[in-house]
């Protein structure tokens, strides 16, 4: 199972720096060289507007007019105008002059913030051939505003059809870039769409005619929204849904899936996501916040990798997974719901291509670095400094680990390894700074940014640093995950036993399911790939009914059991606090501060020692973990929407997760997330 | 000929006389050799059939010794076949045909170009049957010895039996060529009447003898294939000799017509009286009356005659449990189930059909072809969808894709005059120059029209108006024609490309309207692939067409053929590639077959496609009629 997505070869693929031959040439020529993606065979190309015509035309759309107008009490042509407004708000208008422009900016923009932009080219060929053959589906990972960008303009350097891309709303609202972004191909969909129907029949109309008619790639970032972790997101699956119907339906012959996977050695909004995750409302997207972040320009970002994964094909990956006749007694234009065999279907692909971008993401040394130093007691971080060369041997040994699992680095070749180290240290001065053989943590400096707002400042710029070292150790954590949740599992059961040790390994998976991205019904073999990976470094012994630490393992063990211990640590923390809570119902926003509040407290105290606690996104998993396992129900009252407490269910989980009771694999309610 | 007393009469035999020979015009090989250029008709010629007096049923085309006129091992006549002659241009040999005795200079690079076939790559067929190869019969002696004694002729000579055990599937003629011939049947008979088909069956339930009836061995379901595990002496019953037209009723237009008769023999005979069928599947040469209605049969003309569900009036089956029939000849009622549905479509496991009463038109006046270029099929299949919508479909409408446009083109004979190869080339000059088709994309609908001559002349206006609001161009009546020569002579090119290492099967079924882009897409790019993956050397010639149109959807036709140089079993690559067709077709919501029945080749799907209830409802039929399973060739169920 694992070789079949695994999609990359192991040998080394061939990374060319695209930035590097196109310095000599300028950029104006660049913009202005001549485009010509070989045709698609399947369709000739069709404009925007008769995209947009056949859309509104659709028999879909048709019959859901009807329903919406029955349903509303409004008339046929008043439903048929507001799907026009849709439309027109989102919808693509790609234009070659635009996608000249924007060639030409942003080879300007990131000529100047990145010192190489790395794309492996068998990548690039590949896939050239599949947008010929049939619809391909760009899947990026999404980390940066900067992904929007880099796909289209490596597209157009390498003469492949430039792809329209789904875009969050908020995008279209920034002026004149709004419609720059729309006719580079950017088309627009409304956040929190809910159960509005008229909005989700056009946007799927759209979406699959795009799909069917085949003669442009389109672009989507599976995870749905930009990583505020820069760790991958469990996958939203509406979209998924939209590509796959087309070939359920028998309306394509086939679509190609690509992942693709951009590694950034340095992420330009760093510090503003490490922000918002500790409740700085994140600005909203207008030109002038735009023009005011030129100043982003002024530094350097490193390096950037574009690792084009092999074309999927969806036929194969889908067959024996669902039956196509299931389409055959209904209209296919009618409004249907998915069946469950195809939502099953659609959301273990989605997991899946997840877990191709994790796989040819490349890591950094400073990724690896950022492990390293969150194992240091905080103290030794902010005042004593960590020795250079503790550091150093620290990171290669990591390295050495990494590798061992089968990790992507992107460790410069033929360069000495304190030169990298230095060097990535310099790169990240934002965060780190060396100084005398020490490194030490940057604690971001008052005057810079004013964030008045909250309390205890001090606190929170040391926790700013700490979640920006946690966000790029997050870049890795997919690496060792699967060990170290068998690491944890050794040490909770404190069994050798396999049978136990995969029960608890599954409830941990479980647990931490929005935490991690794990492929739907595939625990078991995650558990054996979890255990020759531990093997292959010699960390266990593996024998048919047992799996015991060795003489030399313990290092490993702990160094995987300490990196998921900021994790343990916040979960249990918010455990104790739904528990310790008199009332048994409570808001959201409520729960956010007063965790932020009792963790504040307690780092301050010294009793907790991680900053992560304090992550509004590690926060919001706790919640939809516990309302999946059923610990907690969300109440619809009105507008605010409030949870309830099982609180023995949750102090169940905590214990399980201390090893206090054997854990036992929860049956979790069905995924209702579209 | 009784004819109506009516004052008109005299004139209605001109007209009549008149109309055969326009319908003759069309089918026959006209004595001016420069015409053959402008229209090529494709059956063989219907007014030379081969005298055999040793048979009764004189002028029927089909002796009692098939091998006396038709290959044991390919398709059709002996006398008729494609070869590369000496110059290396293809011909088409014999006397029987349009195309016969022509050279047709397009063929061979259209093969070297399609399938990377080459003259220099031949396989031999097995030129004669080795009689020894054949096992020797397992005869029930009582059986033989009570069958004696009715006098009914009988044989278990090797070539009979061999010549009864295969219809035209791929693998059974690869099989024949190759000289491997597996369980045959042990003995032919050839009962002259339904009397005589009484006979028949209670002797073989008597002595517990499998019986396997035999048309026109025009099967291409594996419906004539002896089951291997059947023990028991198989005896095929052939009704090639039952072939009379017993009765005309033209008060009522029926004619009672005994089921051995193939179609080119009903057709000309009724055609003597002025009568037609109007019943043409592409097998109509040599396919018989019975077979038609045990595999619901489907004709090219159906739009204007029907499907043969639609023309029975009345039929005779005898059953191991007696003779099922109607109390009366009515177009229609109301009396529970149709027994006739039983046995429509049984494809010979209830009983033998041996009497059907049948629907008669008179012959049509007036004929005519034409054929509709389109830029690409998508709106080909805009046009006919339209002409269904409006249900004006002529005689017959047919949409060919590109590749399948490409192929007739191959089989265009030798232009004789400079004129003509001009004027050619500035037809297509015209459509990919001047209206800027590609080649490559553009297909062609070819429409035959029939009835009276001012009728038919608005009919095709109309439908001329169609094809051209959906951006198609008139092309001609010489296209259209040999359009229609095509499916005649593909069985023959079948034989052709065996002996360059091509092999190759036709396969159809039927769809809705929306479904129809789909499921030629997908089935065609399925194929490609299937080949591919199975280490096929060159891409696969992958084309369909849509043959039929009807209210609801449409009848879909795919050819697919590869050349299999390199392939250590290539009917397996084959039988794989085929299969996996089959099931692209039902995932995209086509139907299992919509004439060629289900056979053996297609049993594994009857039950998902008329569920476990359908199955049972079948087999209880089954049960009920033939309990102790006489008529054993195991199709269907």
């Amino acid at each position: 199972m694992v070789n079949t997505y695994r999609g990359l070869d192991r040998d080394e693929e061939e990374f060319v720096d695209i930035l590097e031959d196109k310095r000599h040439c300028s950029d104006l020529s660049f913009a202005f060289r001549t485009f010509s993606p070989p045709p698609y065979k399947g369709a000739p190309t069709c404009s925007s507007t008769e995209l947009n015509q056949a859309v509104l035309e659709s028999q879909y759309l048709r019959y859901v007019i009807q329903e919406v107008a029955v349903e509303t009490g409004s008339s046929v042509e008043e439903v048929r105008d507001k799907v026009c407004r849709i439309l027109q708000e989102m919808s693509q208008n790609l234009q070659l002059r635009f996608i000249r422009l924007m060639g030409f900016t942003v080879r300007k923009v990131f000529k100047r913030l990145f010192s190489a932009i790395y794309v492996n080219m068998k990548g690039v060929s590949a896939l050239q051939q599949a947008t010929q053959e049939f619809p391909v589906i760009l899947m990026p990972n999404h980390r940066s505003y900067i992904d929007f960008l880099v796909v289209s303009y490596i597209l157009f350097s390498y003469d492949i059809p430039v792809p329209v891309i789904a875009a969050g709303i908020p995008l279209a609202g920034m002026k004149i870039v709004g419609e720059i972004l729309r006719r580079s191909g950017a088309f627009f969909i409304r956040r929190a769409i809910g159960s509005d129907k008229l909005y989700w029949a056009v946007l799927s109309e759209y979406v699959q005619t795009i799909v069917r008619r085949g003669f442009v790639p389109l672009e989507f970032f599976v995870e749905g929204f930009r990583s505020r972790t820069l760790k991958s997101l469990p996958p939203k699956l509406g979209m998924m849904h939209m590509i796959l119907e087309p070939f359920f339906k028998g309306q394509v012959y086939d679509v190609t899936l690509l992942p693709i996977s951009i590694s950034y050695d340095r992420v330009l909004e760093e510090s503003l996501l490490a922000h918002e995750l500790l409740g700085v409302p994140k600005p909203r997207e207008s030109t002038m916040a735009l023009l005011k972040a030129s100043k982003v320009l002024q530094e350097n970002y490193g390096r950037m990798h574009v690792n084009f994964g092999r074309p999927l094909s969806v036929r194969q990956l889908c067959e024996g997974k669902i039956n196509r006749c299931q389409y055959n007694l209904i209209p296919r234009d009618l409004p249907q719901k998915p069946s469950g065999e195809a939502q099953a279907c659609g959301s273990w692909l989605a997991h899946m291509m997840v877990r191709l971008q994790e796989e040819g993401a490349l890591i950094s040394p400073w990724s690896l670095m950022a492990c390293t130093l969150l194992q240091v007691p905080t103290t030794v971080l902010t005042e004593e400094g960590l020795l250079f060369h503790q550091l150093t041997e620290q990171t290669l040994w990591l390295r050495k680990l990494a590798l061992d699992f089968g990790a992507h680095l992107s460790w410069p070749e033929k360069v000495p390894d304190s030169d990298v180290m230095s060097s990535t240290l310099a790169l990240h001065r934002s965060v780190v700074y060396h100084k005398a053989g020490r490194v030490y943590l940057v604690r971001e400096d008052e005057d810079e940014r004013k964030y008045s707002v909250i309390p205890e400042e001090e606190m929170m710029r040391t926790a700013a640093a700490f979640l920006m070292l946690a966000s790029y150790r997050n870049q890795c954590l997919h690496v060792f995950v699967r060990p170290a949740l068998l690491a944890l599992a050794m040490s909770i059961t404190k069994s050798t036993q396999r049978d136990e040790l995969l029960t608890c390994f599954c409830f941990l998976q479980e647990v931490f399911s929005n935490e991690f991205v794990f492929i739907p019904g595939r625990f078991s073999q995650d558990f054996e790939e979890a255990c020759s990976l531990l093997k292959n470094c010699k960390a266990v012994h593996v024998s048919q009914w047992e799996v015991a630490v060795s003489d030399t393992g313990l290092e490993v063990l702990s160094f995987l059991q300490e990196l998921l211990k900021p994790f343990i640590d916040s979960y249990q923390l918010m455990f104790r606090f739904l528990c310790e809570e008199r009332d048994c119902v409570f808001r959201e926003k409520e729960f956010l501060s007063a965790v932020r509040t009792l963790a504040t407290k307690l780092i301050a105290s010294g009793e907790l020692h991680t900053y992560e606690s304090l992550s509004s996104d590690m926060q919001k998993n706790v919640l939809s973990m516990l309302q999946r396992l059923g610990a907690v129900t969300k109440l619809e009252i009105s507008e605010n929407t409030e949870y309830k407490v099982n609180k023995s269910a949750v102090r169940r989980i905590g214990d399980m997760l201390a090893g206090r009771i054997p854990p036992q694999i929860v049956q979790a309610a069905p995924d209702a997330r579209l | 000929m009784a004819s109506n007393s009516s004052g008109d009469g005299s004139s209605r035999h001109q007209i009549a006389r008149h109309r055969l020979s326009v319908i003759a015009g069309h089918l026959q090989r006209p004595a001016d050799s420069n015409a053959a250029v402008l229209a090529v008709d494709c059956k063989s010629q219907g007014s030379q059939p081969n005298v055999n007096t040793g048979d009764r049923g004189e002028g029927r085309t089909i002796p009692r010794r098939r091998q006396e006129i038709m290959k044991w091992n390919g398709w059709g006549y002996s006398d008729s076949r494609f070869l590369f002659n000496k110059k290396g241009q293809a011909e088409f040999t014999g006397k029987r045909y349009r195309l016969s005795g022509m050279i047709i200079p397009g063929l061979k690079d259209w093969m070297e170009g399609t399938f990377g076939a080459s003259l220099q790559h031949k396989t031999q067929a097995t030129p004669v049957l080795n009689t020894s190869a054949v096992q020797p019969p397992t005869l029930n002696e009582a059986f033989v010895k009570e069958l004696k004694s009715t006098g009914i002729p009988f044989s278990h000579e090797a070539e009979d039996r061999v010549f009864r055990a295969h219809g035209h599937c791929l693998h059974e003629i690869f099989a024949l060529r190759e000289g491997k011939i597996g369980r045959v049947p042990d003995m032919v008979v050839w009962p002259n009447c339904h009397n005589d088909v009484v006979k028949i069956v209670e002797l073989a339930c008597k002595h517990n003898v499998c019986l396997i009836p035999y048309g026109g061995g025009t099967s291409v379901s594996s419906a004539l294939e002896c089951p291997p595990e059947e023990t028991r002496s198989i005896v095929s019953l052939d009704t090639s000799q039952m072939n009379r037209i017993l009765w005309i009723d033209e008060k009522n237009l029926t004619a009672h017509v005994e089921s051995g008769i193939v179609g080119q023999d009903l057709e000309r005979l009724l055609n003597e009286s002025g009568y037609c069928t109007g019943h043409e599947p592409d097998s109509m040469e040599f396919s018989s009356l019975g077979g038609w209605v045990a595999t619901r049969a489907s004709g090219m003309k159906k739009n204007i005659y029907g499907n043969i569900e639609d023309l029975v009036v009345h039929v005779k089956m005898v059953t191991p449990r007696g003779v099922i029939e109607k109390s009366c000849q009515v177009p229609r009622m109301s009396t529970g189930p149709d027994i006739h549905h039983f046995i429509l479509g049984s494809e010979g496991t209830l009983g033998v059909v041996t009497e059907v009463t049948i629907k008669i038109r008179p012959m049509p006046e007036y004929q005519k072809y034409g054929s509709v270029v389109f830029p690409n099929f998508e709106q080909g299949v805009a046009c006919l969808r339209e002409v269904a919508r409006q249900r004006c479909a002529p005689a017959s409408i047919r949409l060919m894709d590109n590749e399948q446009f490409k192929f007739g083109h191959a089989l265009k004979p030798q232009v004789s005059s400079i004129f003509t190869s001009f004027l050619d080339g500035l037809k297509k000059f015209y459509i990919t120059k001047f209206k800027g088709f590609d080649p490559n994309r553009l297909c062609v609908a070819t429409l035959l029209f029939e009835g009276d001559r001012e009728k038919v002349l608005q009919h095709e206006k109309q439908v001329y108006d169609i094809a051209a609001k959906l951006g198609g161009l008139a092309a001609g009546e010489d296209n259209g024609q040999r359009g229609y020569m095509l499916t005649f002579v593909i069985a023959y090119l079948r034989d052709l490309g065996m002996d360059y290492y091509v092999i190759g099967e036709s396969f159809e079924t039927s769809v809705p309207w929306d479904r129809v882009l789909d499921i030629c897409r997908n089935v065609k790019a399925r194929i490609v692939r299937e080949c591919k993956d199975k280490g096929v050397q060159f891409p696969p010639l992958s084309t369909c067409r849509v043959t039929q149109t009807y209210d609801a959807g449409a009848c879909v036709y795919f050819y697919f053929a590869f050349n299999y140089r390199g392939l250590s079993d290539p009917v397996h690559v084959h039988e794989q590639v085929e299969h996996a067709a089959r099931e692209e077709i039902l995932a995209n919501g086509g139907s299992l077959s919509h004439h060629h029945g289900v056979g053996k080749l297609r049993k594994e799907w009857m039950r998902e496609t008329v569920s476990n209830v359908g199955m049972g409802m079948l087999k209880s039929v089954k049960d009920y009629v033939d309990p102790n399973n006489i008529f054993g060739n195991r199709n269907l169920l």
